[in-house]
């Protein structure tokens, strides 16, 4: 027996000894799931005991060193792990921007005090951590941003506002850019910092969108007191941490939109055109949507290729290929044709908000659907995308 | 699945891409074309190509060739494509050499299989009819018994090297309705019968097709390839299989027809700036880059389902030809869009690019067609 396969052997007679029963068959996709932190509300307590159980062994950042609290695994390994939860059809313990986007650019960017102080707590799902990037005059613009950071002894004092701070509201910590040095080039005098949401000084307030819910808040922060020691890198390093830590979130976007497509929760849009739609000689009687379908599915298929390829291509040892740089855009405007195909397959019965006439799926399409239009803005645009794939890829010039 | 090159395919396309560039340039077709060439292609190069042992990629090492896969024949064929190579890889090798390899008899495997991997004989393989547009089984050209022979009777248009073939393996109806799957029967027809007129045929991208004629010509029964009546099955595994080879072409063309765009954009000024600097072309750029991506990852997995025998591999046939159909298309519209006036005219390689890229479009179905086929194998 290889290695690998005797880690199979004990990941799965730990999770037959260790999986709660009551868990099986959560949903726990990307998007959904156990986000930790302080306010963690767990109407199941055995979520709460599983997230316990896989943070004593490592499982919920596999890949981490153990001494952070990770499980210190290999790649491959990390991958048995998770086809084995899956096939045990338990949900991940735990997910969440700590896990995907802040502890990775510790892992890389912070110093030892600081890794030793948050990646534990990530990894035990105590701390849930919000992104603080985006500004009212920052978007795609987003080194243009304005709050400001000055020194006062060993503090920075905080003002500003930050906006479309996901999930603001219920997180415990804030990764934030500030500018700390109004003078310099716009890229050069921005830092990297962390700050505790409990702050005096720091409010929330989420914004109601389109679809009903409100995954986003703004942030206020007014004479904010942050130690100094919680800048990440150097000071004035901001926007190089900023960068590394937007490939992460790409990428997260990316896989997200992935799994939807692949599979996930959705049966297929073959399935759901078989469930409401008329068929002659088996086949779909509307031939303008039969060849929707199918264009949509082998662009489904053909990006989940691609993505495999990539993967594929990093484990052979070759340097990150070019074609990752276009997941982020492609993968959500790719979501979006998905959705708006099934608003279309579901027709008038994708019209409802609430309340009578409409069943919960249509329901939960139509909200779908609304909430994907903010993929291809959030994230950085699909135009600041494609800039980006012109400049890095095709060496065009600016 | 592995969806990356092997060292040995590495290896291969750096082989074939270095030769490529020494004996290959696109001005190799356009001299071929402006001289009328009545070979269409280099025998000399072919045979080149057969000694390097690229033209027995797919056949057994028994018939002289290498015994490997299409995944390995994908990347010496995306190499040539690159530049257009116009030798007779699709009707000798991917059609008439396949359907040998997969359904002749012995004795036809040992008169043909050897002399095409030696890089000595070509084959055309006659399919396509006026009316049946791009679905194989629409066959009206008949095949009657005639005693213990056959009389063949009818007409195929834009067979592909039908005019330098030693021999034509032709699809015809032996029984049932016009737009029946079953009833077709392959034969093998020698380029000398009676009764068999080969008229070239001019199209966009000048490579060798012609209008193939059948007036009562009279072949014996071993002529038959595979069992009579049932050629459906055969003749759709030797058109998937040809599908990867010409996807894996088309591949080549539409990144070399790209890297030429980007090229050209970096350069060419226009109020006083490179106009690669421009957001809009950018845009456009980046798109046709994001096309051809996804059409290189379904190419490399069709033809890897291909060697697996992937019973997923129909879908993914069909997969890589509609998107290799939309994107090689998009990247020679754009190609001369961003070339601008210069894209249209004769003495640039563009246009080159924009005829093959509807040729090889319309070659083994459209994309619209592949669309209704993926659906039709998914069961909708």
């Amino acid at each position: 027996m290889t290695e690998l396969e005797s880690f199979r052997e004990d990941v799965r007679k730990w999770l037959g000894a260790n999986a709660p029963k009551s868990l099986v068959g959560t949903p726990g996709g990307d998007l959904e799931g156990n986000w930790g932190g302080r306010k963690a509300k767990y109407p199941n307590p055995d979520m709460k005991r599983w997230l316990e159980l896989c943070a004593e062994r490592g499982f919920t950042a596999p890949e981490w060193p153990r001494e952070y609290g990770g499980g210190g695994l290999s790649r491959e390994e990390t991958k048995v792990l998770r086809q084995e939860m899956a096939r045990a059809k338990v949900p991940a313990p735990l997910i969440g921007f700590g896990l995907t986007m802040i502890g990775p650019t510790l892992l890389m960017f912070g110093n030892e005090e600081q890794k030793k102080e948050h990646l534990p707590k990530i990894c035990r799902g105590e701390i849930r951590w919000c992104q603080g990037y985006s500004e009212p005059g920052a978007g795609s613009d987003l080194a243009g941003l304005q709050t400001r950071a000055v020194l006062d002894g060993d503090h920075y004092i905080l003002n500003g506002q930050k906006i479309w701070t996901s999930y603001a509201d219920l997180c415990d910590w804030q990764f934030c850019l500030v500018r700390t040095d109004p003078n310099a080039k716009k890229q050069e005098g921005i830092s990297f910092i962390l700050f505790d949401m409990e702050t005096p000084g720091v409010s929330v307030k989420p914004i109601k969108l389109i679809s009903g819910s409100s995954p986003f808040c703004e942030t206020f922060l007014t004479d904010v007191r942050v130690p100094a020691r919680n800048v990440v890198s150097k000071v004035n390093n901001g926007w190089t941490v900023a960068k590394a830590l937007l490939a992460h979130e790409r990428t997260m976007i990316a896989d997200a939109f992935g799994s939807a497509a692949g599979g996930g929760k959705s049966k297929g849009l073959a399935g759901m055109a078989r469930d409401s739609l008329d068929f002659e000689d088996g086949a779909l009687a509307d031939a303008s949507l039969r060849h929707r379908i199918a264009q949509t599915e082998m662009d489904t298929r053909a990006f989940l290729l691609t993505t495999q390829r990539a993967r594929d291509a990093a484990k052979a040892g070759h340097a990150p290929g070019s074609e990752s740089s276009m997941f982020k855009v492609y993968g959500t405007e790719l979501n979006q044709r998905r959705l708006e195909l099934m608003l279309s397959i579901a027709g008038p019965q994708a019209l409802g908000w609430e309340g009578a006439g409409f069943e919960e799926r249509d329901l939960g399409l139509t909200r779908d659907w609304l909430r994907s239009r903010a993929n291809t803005i959030e994230g950085g645009t699909s135009e600041v995308q494609l800039n980006i794939i012109a400049k890095r890829v095709l060496g065009l010039p600016d | 699945m592995q969806l990356v090159l092997s060292e040995d395919q590495e290896l291969l396309a750096k082989t074939a891409s270095d030769w490529v560039r020494e004996h290959s340039p696109v001005s190799r077709v356009r001299q071929l074309r402006d001289a009328n060439d009545p070979t269409g292609f280099s025998r000399p190069l072919w045979k080149q190509m057969a000694e390097l042992g690229w033209v027995g990629i797919v056949f057994p090492e028994s018939y002289g060739g290498a015994g490997m896969g299409f995944a390995d024949l994908a990347v010496v064929l995306e190499a040539l494509g690159r530049t257009l190579a116009p030798e007779p890889f699709l009707s000798t090798v991917l059609l008439g050499g396949r359907a040998i390899l997969l359904g002749g008899s012995e004795a036809q495997q040992q008169a043909w299989l050897p002399g095409i991997c030696e890089g000595d004989k070509v084959l055309a393989f006659a399919q396509q009819e006026a009316k049946s547009r791009h679905d194989p089984f629409r066959v009206a050209l008949t095949a009657k018994p005639d005693g213990k022979a056959y009389r063949l009777d009818g007409e195929k248009i834009q067979v592909l090297d039908a005019q330098v073939a030693e021999a034509l393996i032709v699809v015809a109806r032996s029984s049932g309705g016009e737009r029946d799957e079953a009833g077709l029967t392959l034969f093998l027809v020698p380029r000398d019968a009676a009764g068999l007129t080969i008229t070239p045929q001019t199209r966009i991208d000048h490579r060798n097709a012609a209008l193939v004629k059948l007036d009562g010509v009279r072949v014996a029964a071993d002529a038959v390839i595979g069992a009579n009546g049932e050629g459906a099955a055969l003749l759709q595994q030797v058109l998937d299989g040809a599908t990867v080879g010409l996807c894996a072409e088309m591949l080549g063309a539409m990144s070399q027809v790209f890297d030429d765009t980007v090229s050209y954009l970096k350069t060419r000024l226009q109020f006083g700036v490179p106009i690669g600097s421009f957001q809009a072309l950018k845009h456009r750029a980046a798109k046709v880059f994001m096309e051809i991506e996804l059409a290189r990852s379904a190419v490399m997995a069709a033809a890897r389902a291909a060697d697996a025998t992937d019973a997923d591999f129909e879908k993914l046939v069909t997969m890589a030809k509609a998107r290799c159909s939309d994107a090689f298309v998009l990247a020679a519209n754009e190609a001369v869009q961003m070339f601008g006036g210069v894209g249209m005219t004769d003495e640039y390689d563009v246009g080159f690019y924009l005829k093959r890229a509807r040729v090889a479009e319309m070659t083994f179905g459209d994309a619209a067609w592949h669309r209704e086929r993926f659906a039709r194998l998914g069961g909708y």
